[in-house]
């Protein structure tokens, strides 16, 4: 299996739509080594804007730069844009429903070593939770790229979450990328698992362990956690038994929980999360700290058997 | 004065800390040696001979607190705190491990000695003048050091709790700021200029000393002076990022660089 970064992914777009829209600016908060942004400043220093250890400053100067019609990129790690600066992202952002574009990097517990502190896993729940925002979350490096150039196409604030760590390529989520729209990756008719993020590779191992099994498995990976795809969830629910959700978030406000909600309200069927618990990480290598925190095929075949049997 | 023996002292400790540090950034494949190394000394200074503390009562409530505002320097308070015997010194093997109390950044409610849990910058002043207020409550008389990475105050909290420091007149402060003029993305004058930062803090009501943030007598002497000031108090240490490993110092990219096999034996062999 090929592993590469999603951040490297976004990195690429930026420079790609750097050279197709001079309004497109990069900004970011010291961090722009990790971000990989600094090779957008390489291509572009007068475009790139290091505004130091300030993401509150950022996020809300962002804000500015597209009220003057700017298309501004500003990154970070993923806890600081939401934890940190997330009244600039709610007051500044979301409410004028300005055309801020926010690229966080360092998401969820494969984020290592550096422990709890850094490591968002419920950066998903609050990003959602804020009315006018987008909120994409992509699967690898080629969806990266995509998701990024899909959201500077649109109008109005987006935000793109990526991971520190390579991940597998899953040529399954290629060859295009629309907003809102799931992408339906594996057929199945007894159970459904729905994936977001790096859990789609997971995802598809999980129905291959399935298949085995006997159990005609279907895979939706969903990189658009709002607006979420309501229909692709609604047949899912009516046409298999039940379903999975996988995401490397907390179970709490992420994905889990937005499908759950829609199926309840439309086409009642046992819904089980996939994420990490209501708990805070710590420091690890990513890999060990995927198994220790339950976010494997294992623990997806685990919670469809539930369902199944 | 520091006498000859205890400067010795001091600078032999601090050597320790510093092997220490690079042996577990190195074992961990993972951490922040170049603001590390650069703060050895303050450490060394405030645990080896200023503050009033018992490792044997991590827990005593008059102790002098030390809170690492910058958070990710993590290697050079545990070496400091396991040579002190807060905790074994094996737990050090440890570091940055699942299950570890010895997280890739600080965490107040498992490790002895770790007075508050920090790695977002800017919090850790707000929380220590937070403790330092409680203190004054309590009428209880000790000092809390906090020690803020350069980069760090760039964070507009640092600039809140330096405003409420000085209207409840926390004269139990002295801070520092670790002045080395490298962060992240490198030199902190082109990343988010800084500059003069004697005047900034002044003007928020702090006495500002700035210092050799490597010479143990001026460290301790300057503590000495702050401690009879009527005010908060904040020590700009000169210092070099990396200090005592000759190809780390003043160099940005090793703010979070683990030192690969070669760079390790020669970073130990400098160290001696
Ligand atoms: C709020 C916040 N933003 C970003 C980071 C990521 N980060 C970790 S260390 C660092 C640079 C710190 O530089 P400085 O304060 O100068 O520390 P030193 O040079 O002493 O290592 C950054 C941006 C963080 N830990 N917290
Ligand atoms: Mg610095």
């Amino acid at each position: 299996m090929e592993y590469k970064q999603t951040r490297q992914g976004y990195a690429d777009a930026l420079i790609e739509l750097g050279k197709k829209n001079e309004k497109v600016l990069v900004l970011d908060a010291d961090v722009a080594k990790a971000t990989l942004t600094e090779q957008f400043e390489a291509v572009f220093p007068d475009r790139f804007f290091n505004c130091g250890v300030q993401e509150q400053n950022m996020l809300s100067a962002a804000a500015g730069l597209a009220l003057e019609g700017f298309i501004p990129f500003a990154s970070t790690f993923g806890v600081f844009a939401t934890c940190r600066a997330g009244d600039q992202m709610r007051s500044s952002i979301a409410y004028p429903k300005l055309n801020v574009k926010i690229g966080v990097t360092h998401c969820g517990i494969t984020t290592g070593g550096d422990g709890a502190s850094h490591q968002s896993n419920e950066d998903i729940g609050m990003a959602r939770t804020l009315p006018n925002m987008t909120v994409i979350v992509p699967g690898d490096y080629e969806e990266s790229r995509l998701a990024t150039h899909a959201a500077a196409k649109m109008h109005g604030p987006v935000y793109l979450r990526f991971g520190r760590d390579k991940y597998p390529v899953v040529p399954e989520i290629h060859g295009g990328f629309e907003i809102g729209k799931a992408k339906l990756i594996k057929e199945g008719s007894d159970i459904t698992i729905i994936t977001t993020g790096i859990m789609v590779s997971e995802g598809l191992q999980a129905a291959d362990l399935l298949e085995k099994k006997g159990y005609s498995t279907r895979v939706l990976h969903m990189p658009t956690i709002k607006p979420l795809d309501e229909s692709a969830i609604i047949k899912a629910a009516k046409e298999t038994k039940g379903i999975v959700t996988a995401e490397e978030h907390s179970i709490l406000a992420g994905l889990g929980e937005a499908v759950a909600a829609v199926v309840s309200e439309n086409h009642p069927c046992p819904v089980h999360r996939v994420g990490v618990m209501d708990t805070f990480g710590e420091s690890g290598q990513s890999q060990e700290l995927m198994d220790l925190y339950g976010l494997r095929a294992k623990d997806i075949v685990e919670k469809a058997i539930k369902i199944l049997e | 004065m520091l006498n000859l023996k205890k400067h010795e002292f001091l600078k032999n400790k601090a050597r320790e800390v510093r092997k220490e540090i690079v042996s577990m950034v190195h074992r961990a494949n993972s951490g922040h040696v170049g603001g590390s190394l650069g703060a050895a000394d303050i450490l060394t200074a405030l645990y080896y001979h200023v503050m009033q503390h018992d490792p044997k009562k991590p827990e005593w409530e008059e102790r002098d607190r030390f809170i690492l505002s910058k958070g990710h320097c993590t290697p050079v308070i545990y070496a400091v705190l396991a040579d002190c015997g807060y905790f074994p010194k094996v737990d050090l093997l440890e570091f940055r491990r699942p299950g570890s109390h010895l997280q890739g950044h600080p965490y107040q409610p498992k490790t002895p000695g770790i007075d508050a849990c920090t790695g977002t910058l800017g919090i850790g002043i707000s929380t220590g003048v937070g403790m330092a207020l409680g203190a004054k409550l309590k009428k209880q008389d000790q000092y809390y050091y906090i020690l803020c990475g350069d980069g760090e105050i760039q964070e507009g909290q640092v600039w809140e709790a330096a405003m409420f420091a000085n209207k409840y007149k926390l004269d139990n402060v002295i801070g520092f700021v670790d002045r080395n003029y490298l962060q992240t993305d490198g030199y902190s004058e082109k990343v988010m200029p800084l500059d003069p930062l004697v005047p900034k803090w002044e003007s928020f009501g702090w006495k500002v000393f700035e210092i050799d943030g490597h010479d143990f007598e001026v460290i301790i002497d300057t503590i000495e002076k702050a401690k009879k000031e009527d005010k908060p108090v904040m020590i700009i240490a000169n210092t070099t990022k990396g200090k005592g490993v000759s190809f780390m110092e003043g160099k940005a990219e090793w703010h979070g660089k683990p030192p690969a096999e070669d760079d390790f034996e020669r970073a130990m062999q400098e160290l001696g």
